[in-house]
């Protein structure tokens, strides 16, 4: 791992701590009071705060795992060259970006 | 048996080069002896052909580490008494560098990683300017203290869990230095050893295990010292000063 992925990767992990805090409370809120799926529609659909939110939470993760994932190829796979595992990591982050997203469309649009 | 009652220790000695394998020695057991005592013993008494490193004996020179029963250890300072399990002594070379025969390890790449991380002093003032008072309770000269007394041994590098899955990473040795360096105010290459130290082997590639710390026979902490790296570097990236 070179400056800039340790950069992104750390930059990528401070940015979600208060994310997943806030993902956490949201889930026991929503378990708390017995919200049903409707319920919790109801209140993201449309909404640009939920859509940002997870919109940003999905790109951080995307990014902070692939990176992981790329040191994990490199250490682990004999003779991965590195190239190889930059686009191995680069796909799966774009797999979970484009997972993420449609989830976050699904509960936001419509 | 030996004179002082005590039974022979039972040694294993790894005797060839990769492809080599362990054999046994009988060693008369002494009081305060060490692993060093008992390998030259087997090489002056028992098997002249047994090749190792040694030279000061006194724990300054670095040259004697080794394997000993699992761990890595400077055995001129290494007890058996300490390390001996129920008379039982393996040693063999050091791990993560190419075995040349039996005990002696190749150490080349230890010391061309301790070049590329630049780990030279390089000056910033002629044989003719006055010399630079050095305050030593300043921060910077306190930092690079806690590091300097590294005696090049390897064991932190043979130690390592990520220097054995990485060969392009520098080691805690080599970065350990460049930290030590980084802290001298008198040094003037800084931004190049920045670099050098912020690419794919360098700090970033510390998994921060602390085997380092755990078996460095002079106490130091070259943990620490690439995190004091990873700082470093980051901040000079972000400021622009160095490229990924």
């Amino acid at each position: 791992m070179n400056v800039r992925l340790y950069v992104w990767q750390r930059g990528t992990a401070a940015l979600m701590a208060p994310l997943v805090l806030v993902h956490l409370a949201v889930i026991f809120y929503a378990t708390r009071q017995g919200l049903t799926a409707a319920d919790i529609l109801g209140r993201t659909r449309g909404s640009i705060t939920w859509g940002l939110f997870y919109g940003v939470f999905v790109l951080a993760a995307a990014i902070h795992a692939s990176i992981g994932l790329r040191n994990i190829l490199v250490e682990w796979v004999p003779g991965l060259r590195s190239r190889a595992a930059a686009l191995i990591s680069t796909a799966f982050g774009a797999v979970l970006v484009a997972l993420g997203a449609r989830a976050v469309a699904a509960v936001v649009l419509g | 048996m030996t004179p002082s009652g005590k039974p022979d220790l039972s040694v294993s000695i790894w005797r060839g080069g990769a492809d080599g394998a362990y054999r046994t020695y009988s060693v008369p057991s002494r009081d305060s002896q060490t692993v060093l005592d008992v390998v030259t013993y087997v090489q002056r008494h028992l098997d002249p052909t047994l090749s190792y490193r040694f030279a000061c004996r006194v724990g300054m020179c670095g040259s004697c580490a080794m394997t000993v029963n699992g761990r890595p250890r400077w055995t001129c300072r290494t007890h058996v008494s300490r390390v001996a399990k129920g008379d039982k002594l393996t040693v063999g070379p050091l791990e993560n560098l190419p075995v040349v025969k039996d005990l002696a390890t190749d150490m080349r790449p230890f010391f061309e990683k301790w070049q590329d991380a630049k780990g030279v002093f390089e000056p910033s003032k002629t044989r003719d300017d006055a010399i630079e008072p050095i305050r030593p309770d300043t921060r910077q000269r306190q930092l690079a203290d806690a590091g300097v007394e590294c005696i090049n041994c390897g064991v932190c590098y043979a130690a390592c869990d990520t220097v054995k899955w990485n060969t392009d990473y520098l080691g805690p040795a080599a970065l350990n230095r460049a930290w030590t360096l980084a802290n001298d105010v008198r040094d003037a290459g800084q931004t190049e050893r920045l670099q050098a130290v912020a690419s794919g082997g360098g700090c970033h590639a510390c998994h921060s295990h602390q085997s380092c710390q755990e078996h460095c026979p002079q106490t130091l902490n070259p943990t620490a010292s690439i995190a004091g790296l990873k700082r470093l570097t980051a901040l000079a990236y972000l400021r622009g000063e160095i490229e990924a």
